[in-house]
C-alpha cells in the first residue's frame, strides 16, 4: 500500500470558499425550481436553502475545531449533491404533490447531526480498530434485523426494511459502514497471512484454499442477501466491497479474478432460479419488447427515463420545465434520469463529476494515511460510494440491469442519506489523520498515558504467540 | 417572468455548476502528485509565517552525526540503513522502514527520531521491550554512535 504526503496545510478557508459556491449552485437550483413552479413564486426555496446553508456551515464548523486538517474538497461537493437532489425532489414534489421534500430535509438534518456526532466521538479513527468483531457482530445483527417477523417489512418485494410506527428504515445501509470496518480491521491485521504465497498459476499467485475461507463467507453472505431479502443491489455491493478491500490489502489481482469467477457463478445461478432477477436481466435486455414494457415491474420506468433522457439533451429542459414525474420512483431510484432530463448532458455531467472528486478524495485520503487501517476503511468507504454511482447510472442508462440501489446523496430515502454523511465524517476523519503534521520528538506525558488516541503509537502484537 | 428571462437563468444555473467543478479541480491541482514519495504541495511562504512549523524540514544534522544504522548482532547482522532527517520505525510489520526478521520483535517496535542533532530512540509498547546499552527504555532517549540498540535477538548501532 503506498504513501503520499501532502503539505500539513489547514485549508478550512478554501473549504468556506467552495462551500458558499456550492451552496450558491444549491440556491440557485431550489429558486429555478420555485420560479417554474404553477402556483406562482413560493417561500420554500428559501427555507430549504437557508437550513442547508446552516446545516453545512455547521458541519464546516465542528472540523475547524475537532478536525483541522481535514479534506477540504469532500464537504462542499457533498453539500452541492445534497442540495441538488432536494431541489431536485422539491420539483419532482409539485408535480405529483407529494412531501418529500420535507422529509428529505429532516433526514438530512438528522444525518447531518449524525456525521457530527460521529466527527466529535470517534475523533481518530484508528479507535474503531479495537472494536473490529463488534462491528462484526454488528453488521450480522443489522443484516439479519429485516427478516426478523413483525419488524422487518417488505416493500416492493425487498425485505430489507424494518418499521418502527410510521419511520421505516434500512439497516443494511448502516451495514455497509460496519462492515467495511470489519474487514478493514480483520485485513489489516491478517494481511500477512493472506499474503502467504499459495500455487502459482501463469502470471497469478493463487492464495491457499485454507486463505480463501474469508472470500467464501462474504460470498455466501451476499447470496444470502439476494435470497432471503431479495435485494440484488446490496448483495452486489458487500460482495465488491469486499473485494476491493481484500485488493487493496494484498495488491494480489488474483483476488479479484477469484472473486469475479464467484461473481459469474452467483449471477448464473441467480439469473436462473431467482424469478426477481430474472425479470430484471429481461427488462433490461428486451426493454423495448411491448410485452416486456407494459409487464408490471418491467421495463417501463427504464424506457421512460431512456426517453426523458432524451428529452433533455444536450442542455437540458431547464429545471421545473421537463416531466420527470411521468416515471416511476422520478425522486429515487431514477432521480438520475430527472437531472439528466432537467439539466441535460452538461448538467449531468457535472453531477457525475462531483462524484469523482468525491470518490477520489476518498482514494487521497487512503494513500495520504499512514497506518493500515486506515487506508483500507478509506478506500473501501470511498469504493462503496463509486460502486452505487456505477450501479445506479450504469443502470438507468441501461449498461448494467436496474438494481434497487440508492444515488448517494440525490436520491430521497433517509437511510442512504444517513449512511453516506457517516461515510463522509469517516473520509473526513481518515484524511484529517493522513494530512496532519507528523509526531516529530519524544511523546509527552499525556500522549502516552492515552488521552489523545490521536497520536499514541498502535499496540504492537504480542509477538510471541505471533511467531508460533 | 419572460420565457427570455427563465432561460438566461437556466443556462446560467448550468454555468455556475461548472464553476464549482472548475474551482474544484482548481484547489485539487496543488496535491494531484501521486505516485512519488513526495511532499504535495508545498506551502507558501505565507502559510509558513502563520504557522512556523510548515517551513521546510532543517538540513539532516551536521557533521559528527549519525548517517547509517547498522545491524551488529543476529539474524540481519551486516543489514545497514541511510538516515534522513525523518523517523523511522522498526519492527516487523511490513510498514516498518527497517522490517526486522526476529521472532521477538513486536510488528512496531520502536521508534528511531532526529531531534536537534541527536537521534532518539522510542520504544512503542513492544511485548519485550527496547534496550539502550542494558538498559530496558521506559521513555525516548538519546543515542550516542555506536551505542548498542537491542530488539529481540538483533543489535544495532549508529554509525556516521
Amino acid at each position: 500500500m503506498s504513501d503520499v504526503t501532502t503539505a500539513p496545510v489547514p485549508r478550512r478557508n478554501l473549504e468556506l470558499g467552495l462551500l458558499a459556491l456550492a451552496l450558491a449552485v444549491v440556491t440557485g437550483a431550489n429558486y429555478l425550481v420555485s420560479l417554474s413552479n404553477e402556483s406562482g413564486i413560493e417561500q420554500k426555496w428559501f427555507t430549504q436553502s437557508v437550513a442547508l446553508a446552516c446545516m453545512a456551515l455547521a458541519v464546516h464548523a465542528v472540523l475547524r475545531i475537532w478536525a483541522k486538517y481535514a479534506d477540504p474538497i469532500i464537504l462542499p461537493v457533498v453539500v452541492a449533491l445534497n442540495g441538488l437532489g432536494l431541489a431536485m425532489i422539491h420539483r419532482i414534489d409539485n408535480a405529483t404533490g407529494d412531501n418529500a421534500a420535507s422529509r428529505q430535509l429532516l433526514w438530512t438534518g438528522i444525518a447531518v447531526a449524525a456525521a457530527i456526532i460521529t466527527l466529535w466521538a470517534v475523533r481518530d479513527h484508528r479507535i474503531l480498530r479495537r472494536a473490529t468483531y463488534i462491528f462484526l457482530a454488528l453488521s450480522a445483527f443489522l443484516l439479519v434485523l429485516p427478516l426478523i417477523p413483525g419488524l422487518g417489512r417488505e416493500i416492493n418485494g425487498a425485505r430489507i426494511w424494518v418499521g418502527l410506527g410510521p419511520f421505516s428504515f434500512q439497516p443494511g445501509e448502516i451495514a455497509k459502514i460496519t462492515l467495511a470496518i470489519f474487514f478493514a480491521g480483520y485485513l489489516s491485521s491478517n494481511r500477512d497471512l493472506i499474503l502467504l504465497a499459495g500455487r502459482k498459476l501463469g502470471p497469478l499467485q493463487l492464495p491457499r484454499y485454507r486463505d480463501l475461507g474469508p472470500m467464501i463467507v462474504a460470498w455466501l453472505v451476499s447470496i444470502g442477501v439476494l435470497v432471503f431479502q431479495r435485494d440484488l443491489g446490496s448483495s452486489i455491493l458487500f460482495f465488491g466491497l469486499f473485494m476491493v478491500m481484500i485488493y487493496v490489502a494484498t495488491g494480489r489481482i488474483s483476488w479479484i479474478v477469484i472473486g469475479l469467477a464467484f461473481v459469474a457463478v452467483g449471477g448464473l445461478l441467480a439469473s436462473q432460479f431467482m424469478s426477481h432477477v430474472t425479470r430484471r436481466i429481461d427488462a433490461w435486455l428486451n426493454a423495448f419488447d411491448p410485452e416486456v414494457y407494459n409487464r408490471a415491474g418491467g421495463s417501463f420506468q427504464i424506457v421512460q427515463g431512456l426517453f426523458g433522457l432524451g428529452n433533455g439533451g444536450l442542455f437540458g429542459t431547464g429545471l421545473g420545465n421537463g416531466r420527470p414525474d411521468l416515471i416511476t420512483y422520478a425522486n429515487s431510484d431514477m432521480i438520475v434520469a430527472a437531472l439528466g432530463e432537467e439539466l441535460g448532458l452538461f448538467g449531468i455531467t457535472a453531477v457525475v463529476l462531483l462524484y469523482v472528486v468525491l470518490v477520489s478524495r476518498g482514494i487521497r485520503a487512503a494513500l495520504g494515511t499512514r497506518d493500515a487501517f486506515g487506508k483500507l476503511l478509506a478506500a473501501g468507504l470511498s469504493f462503496t460510494i463509486g460502486l452505487q454511482c456505477f450501479v445506479v447510472m450504469g443502470g438507468v442508462t441501461r449498461l448494467i440491469p436496474l438494481t434497487g440501489l440508492t444515488t448517494p446523496f440525490l436520491a430521497a430515502g433517509g437511510s442512504s442519506l444517513l449512511s453516506n454523511w457517516i461515510i463522509v465524517a469517516l473520509l473526513l476523519l481518515v484524511s484529517h489523520g493522513a494530512r496532519r503534521p507528523a509526531a516529530v520528538g519524544p511523546l509527552t506525558e499525556p500522549e502516552k498515558a492515552g488521552t489523545a488516541p490521536g497520536r499514541r503509537p498502535q499496540a504492537a502484537p504480542a509477538t510471541q504467540e505471533d511467531a508460533r | 417572468m419572460s420565457e427570455l428571462v427563465l432561460t438566461a437563468l437556466r443556462l446560467g444555473f448550468l454555468i455556475l455548476l461548472w464553476v464549482l467543478i472548475l474551482s474544484v479541480v482548481a484547489a485539487l491541482r496543488r496535491d494531484l502528485s501521486v505516485g512519488k514519495k513526495v511532499r504535495a504541495g508545498a506551502p507558501s511562504a505565507r502559510e509558513v509565517r502563520k504557522n512556523p512549523d510548515l517551513a521546510p524540514e532543517p538540513a539532516p544534522p551536521a557533521k559528527q552525526s549519525a548517517r547509517t544504522l547498522a545491524v551488529v548482532g543476529g539474524a540481519q547482522a551486516g543489514t545497514t540503513l541511510e538516515l534522513a532527517a525523518s523517523p523511522i520505525l522498526l519492527g516487523r510489520a511490513q510498514e516498518a522502514t527497517l522490517v526486522l526478521e526476529d521472532d521477538y520483535a513486536s510488528g512496531r517496535h520502536a521508534r528511531l527520531f532526529p531531534q536537534g542533532s541527536r537521534w532518539f530512540i522510542e520504544d512503542l509498547g513492544s511485548t519485550n521491550g527496547t534496550f539502550l546499552g542494558e538498559v530496558q527504555l521506559t521513555r525516548a532517549q538519546p543515542v550516542e554512535l555506536g551505542q548498542k540498540i537491542r530488539i529481540g535477538k538483533t543489535i544495532m548501532e549508529l554509525r556516521p
